[in-house]
């Protein structure tokens, strides 16, 4: 079976505990995380995840614990399944 | 593929596409064929359409909006288009009609699309018992449905243009205003009138499920003007041609996402993926505009001169990055222009830069024709059908798609600003021609298909 890979994104006003928060949450419903990157952007933090996703139904729940730190943290925060961004922006 | 990896700036760019640029599926159509739901006794058949529809698009939302989810793009609308109707309603009365068209309501209804099209007949060239049933009905079945969309081909490039349709339509659109003068004429917002109408578009109010097509389908249209817009601003000196290229890279990736969202909702309703239309529907969400393109490629305002140069450019450039996007293009496919649901269109006329000869003029470059415009409430039927006929006639020549979709406003003077509500949006009311086009309209009978060749 080929591996199924998502994009975390989160996006807000940058303060104390952001990353610890997100990938706490991640730990929890055991998601890897493969790659992390990070920056200010227009004066908002940005920060994106790649995470290994072995069974996608357990990204509902994820996706549920994530909302809570988005609304106690004030941030926008999102799942995409990785091949969005494949056919996006590859031919 | 999962070899290549994706740079974070090309996810950023995909996140802020969605986010800040109003980037969305705008519609996953199912189409489905109701051949198969006629019988004799017209009770039985609205059983057999209600029965059909509800059992093959039970999932449909569901699914649609668990995709969504699942790549994190927003598919705004799930609708449902059908065989015209007019094919089933052959021995039905006129009442039976409406009652028909009340069981697609309440099929939308209840499983929560926003719109069924398909109340639509083929009358190109001749108006046959069922066609004209449905002609008679569509007044009363438009302002007493909520969901239901109507449209009818009143000619092509083959055929030429039917005028005693024609004619009808101009008293049919009158009538469905004036049922509805309560909420502004709000029927006719659901009636479009068709020259070289296609039988796969997934955008309402023109979807039908056509004769060629199969069982069921899933047709899917983007969206994305405010992506577009967006990637222009950052090319304020590029010349022309590469603004050209900047859209088509653009409706290249807004294409790509469409199609996977598309597919993968077919695949999981275990439906045959039908096509992608790459029209740009702008919407009143900032931004969200066409208009405003063609001000960014360089017009102080939309319909000043240039208009038509501009909006020429970016309808054929979407179109190229579309169809090296997807291999299924199909639809409409090119850029709409309707006025209440576009931002800059709406404060164009309000500047008095853009009028209704230049919206005209505009639908000889762009699909689609003559969209969601009101006019006065005083408009005759017959100036109704003229500007139909003039439509039909730009469509046919130029073998392309056009429609009208006017709205007549009851009690509405020219400079009055209606609003329509939800996605339709608001309109500035204008003014047609006060000379008449009677004569023209009464003398009945067919304009004849034009020659194919000598095309100057």
């Amino acid at each position: 079976m080929t591996q199924t890979r998502a994009v975390v994104s989160v996006v807000g006003k940058d303060q104390v505990g952001i990353i610890a928060k997100v990938t706490g949450v991640l730990a929890e419903h055991k998601f890897n995380v493969l790659d992390i990157n990070q920056t200010i952007l227009q004066d908002f933090f940005t920060m994106m995840m790649l995470i290994d996703v072995k069974d996608s139904n357990k990204i509902t729940e994820l996706e549920k614990d994530l909302n809570k730190v988005s609304e106690e943290l004030a941030l926008e925060i999102n799942i995409q399944r990785e091949e969005i961004f494949q056919a996006m922006h590859r031919i | 593929m999962n070899n290549m990896n994706i740079a974070f700036s090309e996810m950023q760019e995909t996140i802020r596409m969605v986010q800040m640029e109003s980037l969305d599926i705008r519609t996953v159509t199912m189409g489905i064929n109701l051949r198969d739901c006629i019988d004799r006794d017209a009770k039985t058949m609205m059983d057999n359409v209600y029965q059909k529809i509800t059992s093959y698009a039970e999932q449909l939302t569901t699914v649609a909006e668990e995709t969504a989810n699942s790549y994190g793009i927003p598919i705004i609308n799930k609708r449902i288009s059908i065989t015209p109707a007019a094919e089933l309603l052959g021995n039905a009365t006129t009442e039976e009609a409406v009652q028909f068209a009340k069981t697609l309501d309440k099929a939308a209804e209840d499983l929560g699309v926003d719109f069924i099209g398909g109340y639509s007949a083929l009358v190109h060239k001749g108006i046959s018992k069922g066609d004209q049933t449905l002609l008679d009905a569509l007044p009363e079945a438009l302002s007493t449905t909520d969901r239901v969309c109507g449209s009818i081909s009143v000619a092509t490039t083959r055929t030429g243009i039917n005028m005693d349709a024609v004619k009808q339509m101009g008293e049919i659109i009158k009538k469905s205003a004036e049922l509805t003068s309560e909420q502004n004429g709000i029927a006719c917002a659901k009636l479009v009138v068709f020259s070289n109408p296609v039988e796969d578009n997934p955008f309402m109010a023109g979807a039908f499920h056509g004769a060629g097509e199969s069982e069921a389908v899933i047709n899917v249209g983007v969206s994305g003007p405010g992506v577009v817009l967006n990637a222009l601003k950052k090319h304020p000196d590029a010349d022309l041609g590469e603004v050209a290229d900047v859209i088509k890279k653009t409706a290249f990736k807004i294409t790509r996402a469409g199609e996977l969202l598309g597919r993968v909702v077919a695949d999981r309703l275990n439906l045959p993926f039908g096509i992608m239309d790459l029209s740009l529907a702008p919407t009143n969400a900032m931004n969200d505009s066409v208009a405003e393109i063609l001000e960014e490629i360089g017009l102080e305002r939309v319909g000043t001169h240039g208009t038509i140069a501009a909006l020429a450019l970016m309808n054929d450039a979407v179109k190229k990055g579309g169809a090296m996007a997807s291999s299924y293009v199909g639809g409409l496919s090119g850029a709409f222009i309707p006025v209440s649901e576009d931002n800059g269109m709406i404060r164009g006329i309000m500047d008095d830069s853009l009028s209704l000869d230049k919206l005209e003029a505009m639908t000889c470059v762009c699909s689609v024709g003559l969209d969601m415009i009101a006019v006065t409430g005083d408009v005759t039927p017959s100036a109704l059908s003229a500007m139909i006929a003039d439509e039909a006639a730009i469509g046919m020549i130029n073998k392309k798609t056009t429609a009208v979709r006017v709205i007549p406003v009851p009690g509405k003077n020219e400079g009055d600003v209606v609003e329509f509500g939800g996605l339709l949006g608001r309109a500035p009311v204008m003014g047609v021609n006060a000379y008449s086009s009677d004569k023209l309209v009464n003398r009945g009978g067919r304009i004849p298909a034009p020659l194919q060749s000598l095309i100057n």
